[in-house]
């Protein structure tokens, strides 16, 4: 019997699972893919959104703001790439600039730091921008971080201090017995628990109807994203939105923090676990993206993809206590500024299950995970090189990432075991090549370190064999 | 700081031949950088023939090429590093390497780079639908089959007729796929006419012309695509939409030179060749930098590829051993109609030049055409030539002018 199961490993479960190894029980996750982060979390901005935006009083706003005051000291202790570069949103017209000073008011009831830029501060700040940009709201506390690091190391971190991960495990149904739960898997297997904490993203909705008729409905919008190499790290510093208007609230335009930049995304509704991309969109988020930075590099451009937000027809989180099942915890509907909230409500959550369960506190609870060794300049990586070899191994070239960096992030709790872990995780196979010159290399060091053959190495969920069929040859 | 004459970076046909043709040049002091565990480069991967027909005069696969040069460069003692990567050139031509013995930096008097190019991905060219397991570019499929043994799907279909992509159609054959067809975008195809009869038609591979992938189909992994004809503007012609199922998608999109170590250096770069500019002894904006073989222009031939190193390596030896002339003048040239690219970007003029090499790409099929080189108003240089296609890189020697009074050189390709 566990304490608390989490069903979902999106960034919302795995910060859930972190905050609750804060405090002693049998905590098990359950995530349907071969990796944790692999729906929403997986196409994501990445913006650690100030708090200015959502309406005063509601949910988003109060775990926006908290989750991102939160921010650096989880980054830190996380080891979770992360930068505050500020936002921009831009306003193009004398209506827009009074849209800006209604946010501006918004931002002071929210408590963000904001302010309004004129024309020479905006274009002094960002010489790139589109002369056409006249005003902005700039908020120094935005910023940016790795939405797969963050969710991956929060799983680890979990697992550091006790939390277990059944990874390929969806749920099919769940039945309420006498004070308890019992949940039963795809592949046959039943697992028990007092708690349970919904946190299955775009499949939030279905999930709870296992158990009862939910009182929220996720309508998917899909966004698309057009990716950059890197190329200039002061093309454009901030993350830029533009002023939302009764047309939408356009594109957005942001570096990442791997030095890469992005446009993107749409939105339109769509199918929950339809993440195609399609020529329209990358049309429109061009063209929009354009009012921003006339001049885009489209030269530069390495990947275009497409996540799906799990919006709720409420428009607010929902983070609640079913009112009919107890113990039933849905945390649905956790659409932008999500990943922004995302430990303010891990925190949250962790909390409210503790005070419920009576949980101890987990003496031994260790914040910090395993620091990736990394080499800011030559005597540091011969260090790094002294230490163990195989960082002198570089086996992704556009990226640079070393057999040892790779190696590490398999051999860690939530490990990499598939290529595209090791691209999340480590960035190699990321690069302008895509993996043209590495992801053989990338298979090997998997195999070897996994025990596998190489043939037994997936791209990414487990019926995705990259090596096929042995040639006659063989 | 260690230091040393003259670093090549890149132990493939164009590292090595540069390598031979420096040491050939009188200079000892060399060391070249290759990142893989063997010598060769690409070539090691093509297993087919028809390598050296030009260079060598006799048939060759592309291992047994790379031996040749191998076999010539360790003849000579050339210190040279394998399983290392640079991983960094400043613009002072030091240069900082790493293996698993350390990183080290080292400062050169030249520098070769020989780097190859990269394949373009269905990332570059932004083909709509999923993202599955199952697209792949040509030269990673290859690389699979001919160096790890392994198919990467039995119902193949390849976008792009460069020729990796119709080496790949026969390979895969051989192997017992089915190759379902291959598509091209333009109204011709980019690879040599050998490799059209001999990877296509000898196997009944059908070539779509004008016809592109619009739709890549399937969750986790590809099950189908979308191809649809395409008009002369490149614009989609809807009721030509058609589906096919296929669980192995290969890209033959285009190359394009790999120049990631000097875009953080202040190099002149060339928007039209993807790479960086020249001067006629190979050496970009940044003296001691020289550049050759794939990483400056995608060639049609290794064979090419080992002329031009050969060069490039005779050039960085006249400029260690400081025997270039004063340079009196520079000139710009300019890529005219019909031309993709012109290398050199500029010449250096000095007393002793009397010829000029200049290598060029066009962007239609001419069947009658006249170059023309001119100098402003004043033609330099005519040449009527038959049957001109975009996959046949074009070179065009020009002597016998004074280039001193020569203020520009701009080159056309007029069609009769």
């Amino acid at each position: 019997m566990y304490d608390v199961i989490i069903i979902g490993g999106g960034v919302i479960g795995c910060s859930v699972a972190r905050f609750l190894s804060q405090y002693k029980g049998n905590f098990l996750l359950l995530e349907r893919h071969n990796d944790v982060g692999e729906e929403t979390t997986n196409a994501n901005s990445g913006i650690v959104h100030s708090g200015y935006d959502p309406l005063p009083g509601t949910k988003k706003a109060y775990f926006n703001v908290k989750g991102c005051k939160m921010m650096p000291k989880i980054s830190e202790e996380l080891d979770v790439p992360f930068k505050k570069n500020g936002s921009l949103t831009i306003g193009f017209t004398e209506f827009d600039l009074k849209t800006l000073t209604s946010l501006l008011e918004r931002a002071k009831e929210n408590n963000v730091n904001a302010e309004i830029l004129n024309y020479d501060e905006l274009h002094k700040r960002e010489p790139n921008l589109n002369k056409e940009c006249k005003y902005a709201l700039y908020c120094k506390d935005a910023g940016i971080i790795s939405p797969f690091n963050l969710c991956v190391s929060f799983m680890e971190n979990a697992m550091d201090n006790g939390v277990k991960l059944n990874l390929n495990t969806e749920v099919i149904k769940i039945e309420k017995i006498d004070d308890f739960y019992r949940v039963f898997t795809k592949n046959n297997e039943i697992f028990d628990a007092k708690v349970l904490i919904n946190c299955t993203g775009t499949s939030s909705d279905l999930v709870t109807n296992f158990i009862e008729k939910p009182a929220f409905k996720i309508t998917p919008k899909k966004g698309v994203y057009i990716l950059f190499d890197h190329f200039d790290q002061n093309f454009v510093h901030s993350t830029l939105f533009m002023c939302p208007t009764e047309l939408g609230k356009g594109v957005l335009f942001s570096p990442t923090t791997s030095n890469n930049y992005f446009i993107g995304p749409n939105s339109v509704t769509s199918d929950r676990c339809d993440t195609s991309t399609d020529k329209n969109s990358f049309d429109y988020i061009k063209q929009e993206a354009k009012r921003l930075i006339p001049d885009l590099p489209l030269t530069e451009v390495i990947r275009e993809f497409a996540g799906v937000r799990a919006n709720n027809d409420s428009d607010d989180f929902i983070i609640e206590e079913s009112k009919t099942n107890k113990n039933f915890i849905n945390v649905a509907g956790i659409s932008s500024p999500g990943l922004a909230s995302s430990p303010a409500i891990g925190e949250y959550v962790a909390n409210y299950v503790k005070d419920k369960l009576h949980l101890e506190i987990n003496k031994e609870f260790n914040p910090y995970i395993r620091k990736h060794l990394k080499a800011n300049n030559v005597d540091e990586l011969n260090e790094l090189i002294k230490k163990d070899k195989k960082y002198g191994h570089i086996i992704c070239r556009c990226e640079q990432v070393s057999e040892g960096a790779i190696i590490d992030v398999i051999n860690r709790n939530c490990g990499a075991r598939t290529v595209k872990g090791v691209k999340k995780r480590i960035r190699a196979g990321f690069g302008k090549c895509q993996g043209t010159f590495c992801q053989d290399e990338v298979i090997k060091i998997l195999a070897r370190e996994l025990n596998l053959s190489i043939e037994d190495i997936k791209y990414s969920d487990v019926d995705t064999t990259i090596l096929k069929y042995q040639a006659k040859g063989k | 700081m260690k230091t040393v004459d003259l670093i090549i970076i890149g132990g493939g046909s164009a590292g090595l031949a540069s390598a031979i043709s420096a040491y050939d040049n009188g200079i000892n002091d060399i060391l070249l950088i290759e990142r893989s565990h063997e010598l060769g480069g690409i070539l090691n991967q093509c297993i087919h023939n028809g390598f050296g027909l030009n260079y060598f005069k006799e048939e060759l696969t592309g291992p047994e090429y790379a031996y040749k040069f191998i076999e010539e460069f360790n003849k000579r003692n050339i210190k040279f590093l394998l399983n290392t990567l640079v991983s960094n050139i400043k613009d002072d031509l030091t240069v900082t390497y790493v293996n698993e013995d350390g990183a080290t930096e080292v400062k050169a008097k030249a520098i070769i780079c020989a780097l190859g190019c990269n394949e373009r991905t269905y990332g570059q060219i932004m083909i709509p639908g999923d993202r599955p397991n199952g697209v792949f570019t040509a030269g990673l499929a290859q690389k699979y089959i001919n160096i790890d043994g392994f198919l990467v799907g039995k119902n193949v279909y390849i976008l792009g007729s460069g020729d990796i992509g119709l080496i790949m159609a026969r390979r895969m054959s051989l192997e017992g796929a089915n190759v379902i067809g291959v598509s091209e975008l333009m109204p011709y195809s980019n690879g040599l006419n050998r490799n059209i009869v001999q990877c296509l038609n000898d196997f009944n591979i059908p070539l779509r012309l004008s016809n592109t992938v619009t739709k890549i189909i399937g969750k986790d992994n590809l099950e189908a695509i979308e191809i649809a004809d395409v008009d002369e503007k490149f614009n989609i012609i809807e009721d030509t939409r058609k589906i096919i199922k296929c669980d192995a998608l290969l890209l033959s999109v285009g190359l394009y030179p790999f120049i990631n170590l000097l875009k953080k250096i202040n190099v002149k770069l060339y928007r039209n060749t993807k790479g960086v500019c020249i001067n006629q002894n190979y050496q970009t904006s940044i003296k001691g930098l020289f550049i050759t073989g794939n990483s400056l222009h995608v060639h049609d031939l290794v064979d090419e590829v080992s002329k031009e190193s050969i060069k490039v390596g005779k050039c960085a030896s006249n400029f260690i051993k400081n025997s270039e002339n004063k340079v009196l003048k520079t000139i710009n040239t300019t890529a005219g109609n019909n031309l993709v690219y012109l290398l050199p970007n500029f010449i250096d003029v000095d007393d002793n030049l009397s010829e000029v090499t200049f290598s060029f790409r066009i962007n239609k099929i001419i069947n009658k055409g006249t170059i023309v080189i001119r100098d402003n108003d004043k033609i330099l240089k005519k040449l009527n030539k038959m049957y001109m296609v975009p996959s046949e890189m074009i070179t065009i020697l020009l002597k016998d002018v004074d280039f001193k009074n020569i203020d520009s050189i701009r080159i056309d390709v007029v069609e009769d």
